[in-house]
Parts: structure tokens; C-alpha cells; sequence
């Protein structure tokens, strides 16, 4: 070890060995960040970008020599030398039975189409758990007039969680209640959101990769059957509220704006927003 | 963040008042949130809006997210009930001694746990295993109030549950005062009420008195006199640290070649020696009082019996690794250890034993009691950490390990009980010494906890390197005269073995040798009259249970293992039994890998061998 008064330079190259090929990143990158660098594509559930990751869906786990439970790539750091393998029998049988639990547990075909893709590449087939395998079934919140709760789309990822605490909104109106099986993510005594401390910035909703919290334009349109995505454009423009300037993506249907949400990679928003530019088309809609 | 509090939900004045006792004029701090549940569960007997919506307010949390912790936990009520409650234990070990005849009884008497009758002062609910195993069934008796009543209730039966919810068995007693009480001598078999010096047995038999080392005082000392137990030869070990210096007791631990016996058997002195050199400050000590592994019961009889010792032992802990604060973390089903534990500190803090100038010594050293509230994986170190820190107890992902990052973020000593235990003969005697006796491997004595089928159920403290055969005989055998059928190795999280296996030695190596683990010293009995498809089921529930629901493999795994455990014990396989079996691997294969914790990946061990090994749901044995 050189002194400690001599800083060390700002970011140091570790070199690991991913699935045979020698790869070197900076001190710090993720296993993921590092498996992406190379072009190894590896399934996430409950990370994203723009959030801490909580690393609880375990469908980005990989194997790391000498490590005696596999990792999961999303949240934990290289280190010199390690020796790592994403597609080992090990691996793919985690990743396969994880998907077939979630899948035999909560709706996902509101999921995006990469799960769907997913859990054909591993294989998984969730029936095989029978019919009788205890779903995580809930009647869908409908509490208020801007979205939608149905918790028995959700995955428990927390990224709503943690969109709405100290990740972003810094609001703290929900959090997982309960525990195991029967956990859930609920407001305090699970009291209809607007009792909450919500603000209905809608950061849960653009973080929810399920479905289970949607745009109540968008969950009536569903019920009503006139959703139809092959009818939708999205159209880029600056929020007029404030000068701020965040950029909204406004999905529109037969002339109506269906979804606003924010691009994640935005350098203001990070893909978060508030009422009026999440919602405030309502108020120009409804007119 | 604005504190948005639950509109118009105010506590009632005796819940208030409670509260602020608990909290006193303490930091807005959510370190606080259990002490404070606590205080207004045992007030009012649930957790209203009012008094959550006044500890919110008190500590600067918000509502949901305080809801969010208090949902965690078994013992904390969500919603209003009867102020008198029956936590049963329905787990394995009190299954062989009628627990289901006695939920029956209270069924026809109470009505369905959880539901009480309409006016009804008292209700009940099905627990798991409440760390008295060795005098089921077992029973912890809750009554809230003003002075709210915590006892636990063993060889149960309906009369003493029903008395003891009616309030009519209790003395009202300040709670951290037990009645001192002196023992004339040991093996003079008192049966007052729940003395649980003779849950050691081998501390009853004069003869059997001078091999013990870690139950030396149990039975003999007053555990609630410090002159007893300086007279018993307590205080001379820190009195040895301080001569040697925290890099003297460090050299003793290593040399000693201490294993935790906690469950994962990591070396003591390299978790000391990291956490003492550590450069980030302060420095936590912990001592897991948890004990929730069904089956354990023998930090329980230490803290109740010798409740000095401890305090001791983590003295010399937080002196040699540079903590000035350590917390007991214990479970709520030990009210009696609790307060004997909670008179201990008190008395060792009035003789300058703990505080600001430990001995005279110029060493700061004290020690915070916080309880548990029904939740296993609380033992679980880091989820354990979260709990003391007013969190959901879910375990965290590792690393960064404790010792690096632990309680607070800061580096962090945890051992159980039974490990600080070892620690005074350590120190004493030198750890060459204490390395010597045992096996090569496993370094000292062993405490295990015998239960189930036997004729003297207890807690056995062995040299390490004891066959798990000469164990269940020195218990008696099994009761009755019975065939053994099979035992139960290291709780819910361990394995079956068979009555082929009575050879095994019970050492960490030995045990590891034949796909077993000691893991926190359970040896349950089954005999030939019991129906091992219904221990089984228990231990599945269990885990779906006790899976905090933080990671799909474990939350999702623990109820489709149940499910399968209970279509093969409904004689309804999908398939057969066989492909049942290849099932359950597979599950068992991800939960074990992919998990994040111990809970989840030790969560299908001891089905998969009830059935490979003993047959059970008639799956091949192999
Ligand atoms: C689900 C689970 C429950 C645990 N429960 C306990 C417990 O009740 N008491 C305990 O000492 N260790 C328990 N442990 C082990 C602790 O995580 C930790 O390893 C131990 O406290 C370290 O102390 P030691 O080194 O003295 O053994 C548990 C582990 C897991 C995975
Ligand atoms: S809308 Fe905003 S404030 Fe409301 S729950 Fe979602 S993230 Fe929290
Ligand atoms: S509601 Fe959506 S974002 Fe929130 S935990 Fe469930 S799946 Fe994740
Ligand atoms: S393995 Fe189970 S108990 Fe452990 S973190 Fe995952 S869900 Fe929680
Ligand atoms: S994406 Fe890594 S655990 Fe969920
Ligand atoms: S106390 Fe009932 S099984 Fe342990």
C-alpha cells in the first residue's frame, strides 16, 4: 500500500474473467454494468438506472468461483480477479425456476415483452407448480381519479417504494407491509391513497415494470376495450408548468393523451415528475 | 420530507402516556420505533392509528413506512382484539407433546385462533416454537394493560392457559426485579413455578457437575446477585483482560481457536480482530439473544440462570474490539430472561461495572437491551441489524459483511450467547488451553439442546467430539422404551437423520462429513409413534411463514414447498411422489442458490431427507 496522501487516481481498472473472456472496468461497476460492457445480456426484474438497487428478484443472479451462493449481478461490485459465469447449469436453473415462481404468483402479462422472452430462454414453465398454487390475488385499488393499484400484477420489486421515498419523490406515502408471501406494498393501515401522504407524482407508476400501478385513463380505457396500442404515438415536448423544463413523453389515442411519462435517461427528470406534468393533462382534456 | 400524519387519528391518553414513558426525552430518532410498538402493544393490546399516528409523529417517520415495520412482526396486533392473548406453540417439538390436543381444547373453549368469541376478554394464536421445548406445550400469555403481563406458560394445558389469561396466576411484580433466590443445593429438585435451572439436567446430578463448563453456575448462582456471582468466580476474566489488553484477549480468542456457534461456525477471533482494527468508528457490539431456530432453548437457560456471565463476557468483547455500546437483541418470547437480564445490568452498572469507568479502568463500556417481537429471521445478523434499526427485518445482501458495515453502517461484532459464553473460560485460562479440549476442529464444549422423544429433555453441554448416539443416552434414550425413529439435526434449518447415524461425532467437521450441520445445537427425538409427514408439514409452514418476502426464491419457494408437502400429505401427489420429489429439488436447487439469506437456502433441507432418507410420503428411499 502506497501512502495515504498520495490520492489514489480517480478510477481504477479491475480486470475479472466473465464466461472465459478477460474484461476489464472501472473500480465500481456492477457485475451487470460489466456483463453489459461486453454484450452479455443478462434478465433484471427489480433494478433499474435510476434507483439503489434493492436486489430482490434474483433473476440476475450469476455464478462467481469460490462464492458458495450464486450473486446477483444488479448490485454487487467486481473485484480483482474474479472468476465469473452467467450461463452456467446453475444459473440457468435459478433464473428459470425464479421466473416460473413469479409467474405461477402474480399476473404478468402486462409485463413487458423482454419477460416473456426471458422466460422462454430459460425454459420456464410455470404451471408445473399446479393449478391449485396460490396466486396473489387482490381486487385492484381504485381510490382515486388519477391511477390505478393492482397488486396482483406486482412483483414486489420496491421500485415504487423507493421511487416514492428517499430514491426520488421523497414523499414515503407507500412501503411493504406485511411479510413473506402475504407481503404487500400498502399506505399506512392500507388506507385509500387519497387519506395517504401521496402527491400523485406518479414516479411509482413510470418505475412499475408490471402494470400494477397504471394511468386510470389508461386501466378504463382496458376495462372499456378501446386500449389499442397500434393506434397510440408518442410525442416528445418541454412541460409548460414551471421552468424547470422536464421532458414529457405524451402517449396519445384518438386524440386524447393516454400516458405522460418521462424518458429515464433525461438529465432533469431521470424519467420522475410531478402532478402537473404527469397529470396535468387531465385538467386540459377535461375541460 | 413533510411528515404527513393519518388524519384525525389520535391516541388515547393511556396510549400516549405509555409511548412517552418508552421514549422518554429521546432524538427524533427511528432507532426508537420498536421500543415504541412495543410500549403501545402492551398498553392497549394492538397497534391503533392513534398510537402508531403519535409515534410517527414522536420520531419523525412516516405512517406508512411505520406501518410498513410494524406488519413485519408476529407479535405486533394491526388491528384491535381482546387484551389477553395465547401465543401456543404448535411447533415440532411441542407436537410430540400434545400441542394439537391443547389448540383443540382452546378451539372448543376460545373459538378459532384469532377469532375471538363476541365479548370475549381473551383469545389465542398458533406460534411457532418459543424456546422452551424441553416443558412443552408451550404457551406465552400476553396481557396488556397498565401493568401488562408477559409470562410464558410450559407443560401447558388448558386450565393453566386459561387461568393465566384470566390474569388470576399473577402477582403484579416490577418486571426488572425477580425475587432473588437462593438455591441450597443443586439436584434438590424444586418444582416452584418454572424454575429453569432444571432444564440443564446434568446441573441436578452432583457426579455429572464438574465437566460443565458453560453451566458451571447454572442451577448454583442466584442470578440475581452480583455478590453470588463474584463469589462463584465471577469478574476475575475481565479483570485478566484488562491486565493482557485488548491485544492479549484478541491473541487468546484467535489462539483458542473459538467457533460461533450461532449457526455458521465463523472463527471469533478473525471477527474480532477485524472490527477492532477497523479505522471507522464507532464500533458495535452485538450479542444475537434471538434464538428462534425451532428446538433451541440453551442461550434461553444461560441468560436466566447466569445472566452475568453475559454481561461479562460482552465487557471483554466491547473492550478487546473497541465498542463502547453492545445491545442484547432478544427474542419478546423470553419475558424471564429479559428481566433477569435487564436486573443485571442494572446491578453490574451500580458496582461500576458497566459505564463510563469500567472497574476503575478508564474503559467505557455499556449495554442496551432491545427486543424482538416475533419474527425467526431477526437472527439473522443483518436483518437482525435493520430491526435494531427501526427497519423491516430483512436480512441484507452481503457483502459489504458486518464487520465492515454493520449495525449504523458501522463495523460490527455479532455473536450469539453461546459463543460470549465461551469467552470467561478463554480469557481465564488461556486460549491454548480451551483449544485443547474438544476435537482438532471444533475447539472446547458444546451445549445442545435434546428434545423431543426423550426421557430427560435439556440442555447437555458435551466436549465437543460426543457421538450423537451417547447424546440421546445420556438424555435417557428415547422415552418410554420406544424405537428411535429419527432425530432432528440443527432445527427446522438442519437434517434428518436416521437411526443408522447414531455414530456420527457431533463436531462441526464430523457433522459435515455426513451432510448435516450442528447448527444451533438441536437434537429433536422422533419415536416410532410419530407421524413424521405431520413434522414435516409443520416445518414447511414454518418457513412460508417466516420467509420475510423480501426475494422471490424464498417468498414464492416456502409456499409452493408447503404446497407440495401438503398434497403429498393429503395422499394427493401430482404425479407421484417420486415426481414430486424432482419438484421439490428443483425448488430446492434455486432457493439454496439464488436466495439471499440463510433462511431460504437451508429452507428444503430437512424435507428433502425426511423424504430421500426416512421415507416419508412414501418417496424412494435411496
Ligand atoms: C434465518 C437465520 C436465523 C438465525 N438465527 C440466529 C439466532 O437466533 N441466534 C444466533 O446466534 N444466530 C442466528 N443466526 C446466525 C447469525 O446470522 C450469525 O451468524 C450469528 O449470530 C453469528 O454469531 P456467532 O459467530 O457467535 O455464531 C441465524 C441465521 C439465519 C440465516
Ligand atoms: S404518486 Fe408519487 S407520491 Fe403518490 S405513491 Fe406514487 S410516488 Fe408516491
Ligand atoms: S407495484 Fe409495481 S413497482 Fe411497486 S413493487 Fe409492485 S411491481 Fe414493483
Ligand atoms: S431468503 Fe427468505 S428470509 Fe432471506 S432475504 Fe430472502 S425472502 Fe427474506
Ligand atoms: S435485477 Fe438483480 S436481483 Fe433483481
Ligand atoms: S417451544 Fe414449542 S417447539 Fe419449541
Amino acid at each position: 500500500m502506497t501512502g495515504a496522501a498520495i490520492p489514489a487516481p480517480p478510477s481504477r481498472e479491475v480486470e475479472l474473467t466473465i464466461d472465459g473472456r478477460q474484461v476489464r472496468v472501472p473500480e465500481g461497476t456492477t457485475l451487470l454494468q460489466a456483463c453489459r460492457s461486453v454484450g452479455i445480456d443478462t434478465p433484471t426484474l427489480c433494478y433499474l438506472e435510476t434507483l439503489t438497487p434493492v436486489n430482490v428478484c434474483r433473476v440476475c443472479v450469476v455464478e462467481v468461483e469460490g462464492s458458495r451462493a450464486l450473486v446477483p449481478a444488479c448490485s454487487r461490485p467486481v473485484e480483482p480477479k474474479m472468476v465469473v459465469h452467467t450461463d452456467s447449469e446453475r444459473v440457468r436453473h435459478s433464473r428459470r425456476v425464479v421466473f416460473e415462481l413469479l409467474a405461477s404468483s402474480v399476473d404478468l402479462s402486462l409485463a413487458p415483452a423482454r419477460v416473456r422472452e426471458d422466460m422462454a430462454r430459460y425454459g420456464a414453465s410455470p404451471e408445473r407448480f399446479g393449478p391449485r398454487a396460490a396466486r396473489v390475488a387482490q381486487p385492484v385499488k381504485v381510490d382515486n381519479e388519477l391511477y390505478v393499484r393492482d397488486y396482483s400484477r406486482c412483483i414486489l420489486c420496491y421500485k415504487c417504494v423507493e421511487a416514492c421515498g428517499a430514491d426520488a419523490q421523497n414523499t414515503f406515502a407507500i412501503a411493504v407491509s406485511g411479510r413473506g408471501f402475504g407481503a404487500t406494498i400498502a399506505t399506512e393501515f392500507d388506507h385509500p391513497l387519497p387519506d395517504s401522504a401521496c402527491v400523485y407524482c406518479g414516479n411509482c407508476i413510470g418505475v412499475c415494470p408490471t402494470g400494477a400501478l397504471m394511468f386510470k385513463s389508461e386501466h378504463d380505457m382496458r376495462a372499456a376495450g378501446t386500449w389499442d396500442e397500434s393506434r397510440q404515438t408518442v410525442t416528445e415536448t418541454i412541460c409548460g408548468y414551471c421552468g424547470v423544463g422536464c421532458t414529457l413523453q405524451l402517449r396519445v389515442q384518438d386524440n386524447s393523451i393516454v400516458r405522460v411519462t418521462s424518458p429515464l435517461d433525461h438529465d432533469v427528470t431521470s424519467g420522475h415528475l410531478c402532478i402537473k406534468g404527469r397529470f396535468g393533462f387531465q385538467f386540459v382534456q377535461n375541460r | 420530507m413533510d411528515l404527513h400524519l393519518i388524519p384525525s387519528a389520535v391516541p388515547s391518553s393511556e396510549e400516549r402516556a405509555a409511548i412517552d414513558a418508552a421514549l422518554g426525552t429521546c432524538a427524533a430518532d427511528r432507532q426508537w420505533l420498536l421500543p415504541a410498538l412495543h410500549a403501545a402493544q402492551e398498553r392497549a393490546g394492538w397497534i391503533s392509528e392513534g398510537a402508531l399516528n403519535y409515534i410517527c409523529e414522536r420520531l419523525s417517520v412516516p405512517p406508512a413506512d411505520a406501518y410498513g415495520v410494524a406488519s413485519f412482526y408476529a407479535l405486533f396486533a394491526m388491528a384491535k382484539r381482546p387484551r389477553a392473548v395465547a401465543h401456543v406453540c404448535d411447533d415440532i417439538a411441542c407436537r410430540v407433546n400434545g400441542a394439537e390436543a391443547l389448540c383443540g381444547a382452546l378451539e372448543a373453549r376460545l373459538g378459532k385462533p384469532g377469532e375471538p368469541l363476541p365479548g370475549a376478554s381473551a383469545t389465542w394464536l398458533r406460534s411457532p416454537c418459543q424456546g422452551h421445548c424441553e416443558r412443552g406445550p408451550v404457551a406465552l400469555v400476553q396481557i396488556a394493560g397498565p401493568n401488562p403481563v408477559n409470562t410464558t406458560v410450559t407443560a401447558a394445558t388448558i386450565e393453566s392457559i386459561l387461568g393465566s389469561l384470566a390474569g388470576s396466576t399473577f402477582e403484579p411484580r416490577a418486571t426488572s426485579q425477580p425475587p432473588s433466590r437462593v438455591r441450597a443445593t443443586a439436584g434438590q429438585a424444586n418444582n416452584g413455578e418454572g424454575d429453569s435451572w432444571i432444564a440443564a439436567p446434568q446441573t441436578t446430578v452432583p457426579e455429572w457437575r464438574p465437566g460443565l463448563r458453560l453451566l458451571r453456575r447454572v442451577g448454583v448462582v442466584d442470578p440475581a446477585s452480583l455478590d453470588d456471582y463474584r463469589a462463584h468466580g465471577g469478574y476475575a476474566a475481565l479483570r485478566r483482560a484488562l491486565d493482557v489488553g485488548p491485544e492479549g484477549v484478541l491473541r487468546e480468542i484467535t489462539e483458542s481457536r473459538l467457533l460461533g456457534r450461532g449457526g455458521a461456525a465463523f472463527p471469533t477471533g478473525r471477527k474480532w480482530e477485524a472490527v477492532a482494527h477497523a479505522a471507522v468508528r464507532p464500533h458495535y457490539l452485538i450479542c444475537n439473544a434471538d434464538e428462534s431456530e425451532p428446538g433451541t432453548f440453551k442461550d434461553r437457560v444461560l441468560m436466566e440462570e447466569d445472566p452475568f456471565a453475559l454481561i461479562e463476557a460482552m465487557t471483554i468483547a466491547g473492550y478487546a474490539t473497541g465498542c463502547e455500546t453492545g445491545y442484547v437483541y432478544i427474542r419478546a418470547e423470553y419475558p424471564r430472561a429479559t428481566s433477569r437480564l435487564a436486573h443485571a445490568i442494572e446491578r453490574a452498572r451500580l458496582r461500576g461495572l458497566l459505564g463510563d469507568d469500567v472497574m476503575g479502568a478508564g474503559v467505557r463500556f455499556d449495554i442496551q437491551i432491545r427486543r424482538g417481537a416475533g419474527a425467526y429471521i431477526c437472527g439473522e445478523e443483518t436483518a437482525l441489524f435493520n430491526s435494531i434499526e427501526g427497519k423491516r427485518g430483512e436480512p441484507r445482501n452481503k457483502p459489504p459483511f458486518p464487520v465492515q458495515a454493520g449495525l449504523f453502517g458501522k463495523p460490527t461484532v455479532i455473536n450469539s450467547v453461546e459463543t460470549l459464553a465461551n469467552v470467561l473460560d478463554i480469557v481465564s485460562q488461556g486460549g491454548p488451553a480451551f483449544s485443547r479440549i474438544g476435537t482438532a476442529a471444533s475447539s472446547g464444549t458444546k451445549l445442545f439442546c435434546v428434545s423431543g422423544c426423550v426421557e430427560r429433555p435439556g440442555v447437555y453441554e458435551v466436549n465437543f467430539g460426543a457421538l450423537l448416539g451417547d447424546l440421546i443416552e445420556f438424555a435417557g434414550g428415547v422415552r418410554g422404551g420406544r424405537r428411535l425413529q429419527a432425530v432432528l439435526l440443527g432445527g427446522a434449518a438442519g437434517v434428518f437423520v436416521t437411526p443408522d447415524e447414531l455414530g456420527m461425532p457431533l463436531t462441526f467437521e464430523g457433522t459435515r462429513a455426513q451432510g448435516a450441520a450442528l447448527g444451533s445445537g438441536v437434537v429433536m427425538v422422533f419415536d416410532d409413534s410419530i407421524d413424521l409427514g405431520d413434522i414435516v408439514h409443520r416445518i414447511a409452514a414454518f418457513f412460508r411463514e417466516e420467509s420475510c418476502g423480501q426475494c422471490v426464491p424464498c417468498r414464492v419457494g416456502t409456499i409452493r414447498q408447503e404446497e407440495l408437502v401438503h398434497r403429498l400429505r393429503a395422499g394427493a401427489p401430482m404425479g407421484s411422489a417420486a415426481a414430486e420429489l424432482a419438484l421439490l429439488d428443483d425448488l430446492a436447487g434455486a432457493m439454496r442458490d439464488a436466495s439471499i439469506c440463510g433462511l431460504g437456502q437451508t429452507a428444503s433441507g430437512a424435507i428433502q431427507t425426511a423424504m430421500r432418507k426416512l421415507g416419508v410420503f412414501g418417496a424412494t428411499k435411496s
